[in-house]
């Protein structure tokens, strides 16, 4: 069975995109958390309140939606933690490396119709489509 | 002021995530897991939350690149257009860290809220990771580059 539910991914989507273009109108930046996450970290940051409120602002969204009487989700994730660990390497110094994830390249910068963003966007995609099909088709099949 | 304004744009990001679902690794997935497509197994959720996003983002982009920014001077747009090994490497290497847990830097940080150990773990190595690259980076790379890397995102 499928989890599809297209009403509630195109209202998140859109709520996605909102804060997006707040974020423009209102500070002039891109949202893109890897930005965001890595001038929050980089010891010589200068610029770290806005990054901070911007992540506190994310985990405060689905504490309020407990209150409103949501279940917080707790990630299942089908893998050693060994795995995941690995998986957050990759994650932090490949979206550093080519500077932007799935909201800064996939959303802002398609968006923009930013050439290198979709280009972004397409190889991460493709690579990520790849290694599912290998650890549930092929290694895990 | 810039700090509020944030707060704001990260809660409505943050329900936004959680509305589609995308704070959760198993759709995410659930979409990359193309194979499962002849079995009717597969979730488009996370197309339709990209189409929804761009929606919005290019007509409200169209709009903001009129206007001076409310809380700050002017807007800072990306200003690199190369697409060059370390865009390509970096997006090969990001995909396959999103691809073996389906998680993405902004579910994980919104994660944090379960508080779960996976998460935690997950973060710890992905701020590793970016540190890593920062000092691999400065270590690497000349002065003039080095003020080149505007983030896109």
């Amino acid at each position: 069975m499928t989890n599809f539910a297209p009403v509630s991914a195109a209202i998140g989507g859109a709520l996605i995109g909102l804060s997006a273009v707040l974020l423009m109108l209102l500070n002039g930046r891109i949202a893109g958390v890897t930005g965001v996450f890595a001038g929050l970290i980089d010891p010589t940051s200068s610029d770290r309140g806005w990054r901070a409120t911007f992540v506190a602002g994310m985990i405060i969204a689905p504490l309020s939606a407990a209150l409103l009487g949501y279940t917080i989700p707790i990630p299942h994730m089908p893998a050693s933690l060994v795995t995941v660990a690995v998986a957050g390497l990759l994650v932090g110094f490949g979206t550093r490396l080519g500077n932007g994830c799935t909201s800064g390249h996939g959303i802002c910068g398609i968006a923009r119709l930013s050439p290198r963003s979709i280009t972004a966007t397409a190889v991460f995609m493709a690579a990520a489509i790849v290694v599912v099909a290998l650890t549930r088709h092929v290694i895990g099949g | 002021m810039r700090a509020l304004g944030s707060l704001v744009c990260g809660f409505v990001f943050g329900w936004g995530l959680f509305i589609s679902g995308m704070i959760r690794p198993d759709k995410i997935l659930g979409f990359l897991d193309v194979l499962a497509i002849p079995s009717g197994n597969w979730d488009p959720s996370l197309a339709v939350v990209m189409a929804a996003a761009l929606a919005v983002t290019t007509v409200g982009y169209a709009l903001a690149r009129r206007r001076t920014p409310v809380f700050a001077a002017a807007n800072e747009w990306p200003t690199q257009t190369a697409i060059d090994r370390s865009l390509v490497g970096g997006s090969i290497l990001f995909g396959i860290g999103w691809g073996l847990v389906g998680l993405c830097p902004g579910p994980a940080l919104e994660n944090l809220a379960s508080l779960s150990p996976g998460v935690i773990v997950f973060l710890i190595a992905m701020a590793v990771g970016t540190l890593a690259h920062d000092v691999w980076y400065a270590r690497a790379s000349t002065p003039s580059l080095t003020q080149a890397k505007v983030a896109d995102g």
